[in-house]
């Protein structure tokens, strides 16, 4: 299939669509309206589906639980101020053990903050985001054509998983043109996932709960969750390695940042630093395992986010000490460009002695 | 011997957890009969959010999903546009409902979601133990609002079902009351008007229930009863307050 120049937002929502998405919900938040407008499109009119401008992003997400319920591939996008507000709804479904995907095309931060690109909401999306002990599979695109694969890849995981999974990516990535080629056709018949809750017929009546009076019961249910975490880490952690071999440094970024990095590492290599970068595709579950790995042999760290540092955090805790990590972060919407990252990339070389005579 | 009375097929066989002269084991009763002889029982599904009845899917030999605290509406909102031949209720609480949800009833209200809203009005936050309501009457008593509802202070017992009547996708809205066997009777025909309307997709439709919390009230489930005859149904007025589906009590 041919390449399509589109922008980052409404290829996710071709991609969905591909993916056999049924509905999709949502409420308007910059930059992130083309991935609704495109739905309003070209989902709404589509037989079996439905699309809804909601009136609010705590309705828009509960209407993704009701969807999710009766067996339906559901979305919803929006932007950090409006993935705050559908916490609550993650929270839910992460309870109920129901699947979901949800995007967040995130922006500066905290409170309205800005709405330029961002990598500020690590924390909440990599560490459940709402209340109660629970995590999502979270997915960090770093280009057009892999906002269309890992939207995909979320639906399928969401079901594999019965998790919700959430695809962060940035302002910078939603508005951004680039050629993206399509791998999928969209189905001709929608399916509806296995035991979702569509009227007791020919069966007894079920109920999708998550309240409970007993705490063992919760307790139980808090680790049968677990348990399920357990085998995502060991089967879901995706991560892109980039020139890590013969590395002395090695840049740890993800998403536009990473982008940007490896712009950087090329410069670096061509003046002969031996730079390298990791690049965590999946950010929960995070490649903790590669990060070890590299370690035997690469001391020498530099976390590169725009924020004030967030997986950074995850980074220390995979080395557990046996690495020196050291820090570079934008935060606030500024976007930093390769030739800064580059600067820093040189002076940490030199720094740190790696540079070495022929 | 005649039978005329049985236990509903579709009420499930363990003891309530309501306290006694609760309003919610009649209205369960009621519900459970009309999903029977309605014949929805193979493609209904009930949304109880927090509240006294989050337990409703103890009682109902029906598919119900709990939702978050006043989501019900959103909820059944997404299952309707994905299922549409899913006959769907929500079950929920004057503070689900009337306070914390009301921006989910009105919207799902507007947009003329075929669902149907079961709205159970005892004037107080039952299940966190007697709170002041949206629908709280002035001067009542409850345990935030010790010296009296002071309408100055604490805003007036909201209508929620005439503000509802105002939004164009409604299109049937009745309040009626489980405290007298006639008032039972005519809540039991509210909610099947409520069901058909959904049936025939006309709208969205809400169904007002009065109903007595005597622990709350501090009362007995006589006075309760009574207090409903003699103080709510002066400030929440009985009767269909919005009916245009066209049909009369003959169709």
């Amino acid at each position: 299939m041919a390449k399509i120049l589109t922008n980052g937002n409404s290829a996710i929502g071709e991609a969905a669509i591909r993916a056999g998405c049924q509905c999709y919900f949502g409420y308007p938040i910059t930059p992130q309206n083309e991935l609704t407008e495109y739905m309003a499109t070209h989902l709404s009119r589509r037989k079996g589906c439905s699309f809804v401008q909601a009136e609010s992003e705590v309705a828009a997400i509960n209407m993704v639980y009701g969807a999710s319920l009766v067996g339906a591939r559901a979305m919803t996008s929006s932007s950090s101020p409006g993935i705050s507000l559908k916490q609550e709804g993650i929270s839910y479904l992460a309870a109920c053990e129901l699947p979901a995907v949800i995007v967040n095309m995130s922006r500066g931060g905290p409170g309205l903050g800005s709405i330029s690109a961002s990598q500020s909401d690590y924390f909440q999306a990599t560490r459940g985001g709402g209340h109660g002990d629970y995590r999502c599979i979270v997915l960090a695109p770093s280009s057009g054509q892999e906002l269309a694969d890992l939207t995909h890849r979320a639906f399928d995981l969401a079901d594999r998983y019965l998790i919700p999974v959430i695809v962060l990516g940035d302002a910078m990535l939603g508005q951004m043109m680039e050629p993206v080629e399509f791998n999928y056709e969209a189905p001709d018949e929608l399916s509806i996932r296995g035991n979702a809750l569509r009227g007791a017929k020919g069966r007894p009546s079920r109920i999708i709960k998550t309240f409970t009076s007993n705490p063992a019961e919760l307790e139980e249910i808090n680790w049968s969750l677990f348990r399920r975490y357990q085998l995502i880490i060991k089967e879901e952690t995706a991560y892109e390695t980039y020139l890590v071999e013969d590395a002395k440094l090695i840049v740890v970024a993800f998403g536009i940042a990473a982008r940007i990095a490896k712009g950087a590492i090329k410069n670096a290599r061509a003046d002969g630093l031996k730079v390298g970068m990791l690049r965590p595709i999946s950010l929960w579950p995070f490649p903790s395992e590669k990060v070890k790995d590299l370690a035997k042999r690469t001391k020498h760290f530099l976390v590169f986010e725009m924020n004030m540092g967030q997986m950074i955090e995850d980074v220390q805790l995979a080395l557990e000490g046996k690495g020196e990590v050291s820090f570079y972060g934008r935060p606030g919407g500024v976007i930093p460009n390769p030739s800064e990252v580059y600067r820093v990339i040189s002076r940490l070389y030199y720094q740190k002695g790696l540079k070495t005579r022929k | 011997m005649r039978k005329v009375y049985t236990r509903p097929r579709l009420l499930k066989k363990v003891p309530f957890h309501y306290c006694p002269g609760c309003g919610h084991s009649i209205i369960h009763r009621l519900m459970t009969e009309l999903i029977d002889e309605m014949h929805l029982e193979d493609r209904i599904i009930g949304i109880p959010p927090p509240g006294c009845s989050v337990f409703a899917y103890h009682y109902f030999d029906v598919d119900m999903a709990e939702s978050a605290h006043g989501r019900g509406a959103a909820v059944a909102t997404g299952i309707k546009r994905a299922f549409p031949e899913a006959i769907v209720f929500t079950y929920q609480g004057d503070g689900d409902l009337a306070a914390i949800g009301t921006a989910e009833t009105i919207h799902a209200a507007n947009r003329g979601e075929r669902i149907t809203a079961i709205f159970i009005n005892n004037a107080v936050y039952g299940m966190t133990g007697g709170q002041m309501a949206p629908t709280t009457l002035s001067q009542q008593v409850t345990t935030t609002t010790p010296y009296g509802r002071d309408t100055g202070i604490e805003g007036y017992p909201i209508k929620m079902s005439e503000i509802v009547a105002l939004v164009k996708g409604a299109v049937y809205i009745e309040r009626t009351a489980v405290n007298s066997p006639a008032n039972i009777r005519k809540t039991k025909k509210a909610i099947r008007k409520g069901f058909q309307a959904q049936i025939d997709n006309l709208g969205f439709s809400l169904i007002e229930i009065l109903s007595p919390c005597p622990t709350n009230w501090r009362m007995n489930p006589l006075e309760s009863w009574q207090w409903i005859d003699n103080e709510m149904i002066k400030e929440f007025p009985l009767g269909v307050i919005k009916d245009i589906t066209g049909k009369t009590d003959a169709d």
